[in-house]
């Protein structure tokens, strides 16, 4: 945190550039000399009717004083500050604690940021040993070997005058289970090499489909350019098979032929092209596409998530989005609330194992189908990044008098830029991406401890 | 009169040897080694004690557990559970259905005869 970004030095910094001596601008914003060399030394708060003043005696609109990095590092104190409630920090001093001491400040964040990296790793691993059902099976395996081994070589080491069929039986079974033991150990080994030697970290068919459409950012050029079925069947099974080590199990490859199948069939319904003019006039605005194509609004939620955020950030000149890193965040559900396709974004994590947060407007869209959602909301915890959200939920089963229609439930998420976020006139709707690694005790849609708020 | 041991497991070579351990130590042995009839089995040999894995195909051995401290004849035949896994509140919920001991994988020889005679008072 470099002290230039505080208010009080971009004061002095901007009447510099001015010219203005100090006591000038001192008079014009009627404080004494003195004082305003408190400030640009960031010795003293400023915020209001001053800030306002000395804005208009510079010459400058006031936000560009006070907004950005500071705000930042100040929302971050006051976080950290928040989480470690026992360390009964003086919140009253924050703003001059930043001030004249930004260098420790900013070391404070840039520990709590490490360490809320740290807790997720811890999660991540927590929630594998917990419910990776592959891990505890091989787990379960490799001891039930071990068991028996142990067992067996006890009574042929123990018994006196074990009989010559018993000990072939048991020298028989000790070499069955030693044989298991070593496939087991070696399929866990290669199991676990798989999860670490890949940066994706894969481990599961989810996380093997995850990488798959990371590495291709999401963006499939071959399924865009038009051709015949068989061209795109063909395309995609090459795709399949030259992904190598990233989708090794049948599950990921058969869900990925799937995914890729639909993303042929939404490109053919709604071309490229088409979509990029239409986000030029029309903006991120997926049910005013969707009319005017005739397709759905699902099908346009998962098309828009499918440019590259270089491309969809210059279409989208003065909106409040921040989208030129990765684009639109993308997730959808079925009637159960599982997620069956994910786009994390940076700021954006979708969760590996077990259920997201009930808060997000995802599942809302499931119990009002066919309305589209639209809201501003906000992180829990460090980061606090603001995203707009939109959320459309429709049936895919055929209605039939009766019965209840299967539904899917669409979400895009469209991270906020600090000056879009800014202005919003209600605030934010907090939401979290799993209770676990949710910071927010008095939730109403807490299922369990937060590892982050507890240590559970 | 030697007492009876029922051991549901599904894992075949550690059946075999602690059959075989059990054998030689007295006790009349038999066994099962799936879940879905687990409780309908346990209940029509009504054992001394019952040997009870966590694991099984079909039905897990704490749901067998639960049943056959609902009703029947086994309401109060001394249980040892069986685990792989050794985790408290693995622990916590077997003692929770009425499990009388719990037993982590793998086990000595020596710890479970000498567990055996204490459930049973032998």
């Amino acid at each position: 945190m470099r002290r230039e970004t505080l208010t009080g030095s971009r004061i002095r910094e901007r009447r510099l550039i001015n010219g203005q001596k100090q006591a000038d601008l001192a008079r014009k914003a009627g404080i004494s000399a003195s004082y305003l060399n408190l400030i640009e030394h960031n010795r003293r708060r400023i915020g209001g009717k001053l800030l306002l003043d000395i804005a208009a005696a510079l010459e400058v609109e006031p936000m560009s004083l006070s907004e950005g990095a500071e705000a930042a590092l100040l929302g971050a104190l006051r976080e950290v500050a928040a989480l470690n409630p026992s360390a009964d920090c003086e919140l009253a001093q924050v703003e001059e604690f930043a001030g004249r001491f930004p260098g420790w400040a900013g070391l404070i964040e840039a520990l709590a940021q490490r360490q809320s990296s740290l807790e997720q790793t811890v999660v991540s691993l927590t929630d594998r040993m917990t419910h990776d059902p592959q891990l505890a099976e091989a787990l379960h395996d490799m001891l039930g070997a071990v068991t028996a081994i142990r067992s067996t070589s006890s009574i042929l080491v123990e018994t006196d005058k074990l009989e010559p069929e018993w000990q072939d039986r048991f020298h028989r079974n000790i070499n069955e289970d030693a044989t298991r033991l070593t496939e087991g150990s070696q399929a866990l080994v290669a199991y676990l090499n798989n999860e670490t030697s890949d940066h994706q970290q894969v481990t599961t068919p989810q996380d093997e489909i995850e990488a798959f459409f990371q590495r291709h950012g999401y963006h499939f050029a071959l399924l865009e350019n038009g051709g015949s079925d068989k061209q795109a069947q063909d395309g995609i099974e090459s795709m399949i098979a030259s992904a190598g080590d990233l989708l090794v199990s049948a599950s990921a490859r058969a869900q990925v032929q799937r995914l890729l199948a639909r993303y042929w069939s939404d490109a053919q319904a709604f071309g490229f092209d088409a979509m990029l003019d239409d986000v030029s006039i029309m903006g991120l605005e997926p049910a005013s596409i969707a009319a005017k194509r005739e397709v759905d609004i699902g099908l346009v939620m998962r098309r828009l998530a499918s440019v590259p955020g270089p491309i969809l950030q210059p279409l989208m000149q003065d909106s409040p989005y921040d989208i030129a890193e990765a684009g639109l965040g993308l997730a959808v559900c079925d009637s159960s609330g599982t997620l069956t396709m994910r786009k994390p974004l940076p700021r954006f994590a979708l969760p590996r194992f077990g259920a997201a947060c009930p808060l997000w407007s995802l599942y809302q869209a499931l119990s009002r189908p066919l309305i589209a959602l639209r809201e501003r909301s906000q992180l829990s915890g460090r980061d606090g990044a603001p995203f707009e959200t939109l959320a459309f939920a429709a049936p895919v089963s055929i209605p039939q008098f009766g019965a209840v229609p299967l539904l899917e439930s669409h979400m895009l998420m469209i991270p906020l830029s600090a000056s879009g976020a800014a202005q919003s006139i209600e605030p934010p709707r907090p939401i979290g991406i799993s209770c676990r690694i949710c910071p927010r005790d008095d939730c109403a849609g807490r299922r369990e401890p937060s590892i982050l708020a507890s240590g559970v | 009169m030697s007492k009876h041991v029922l051991l549901v497991e599904d894992e075949p070579n550690i059946i075999e040897a602690v059959s075989f351990l059990l054998s030689r130590d007295g006790w009349s042995v038999s066994t099962h080694s799936n879940g879905h009839d687990a409780a309908d089995v346990i209940r029509a040999k009504n054992p001394d004690v019952l040997v009870l894995d966590v694991m099984l195909p079909g039905r897990s051995g704490f749901d067998i557990l639960e049943d056959i401290r609902s009703e029947g004849v086994c309401r109060d035949v001394p249980v040892l559970m069986l685990t792989a896994r050794g985790q408290t509140k693995d622990r916590e919920r077997a003692e929770r259905l009425g499990a009388t001991r719990f037993m982590t994988k793998p086990f000595s020889n020596a710890e479970i005869i000498e567990t055996l005679h204490e459930l049973s008072g032998s």
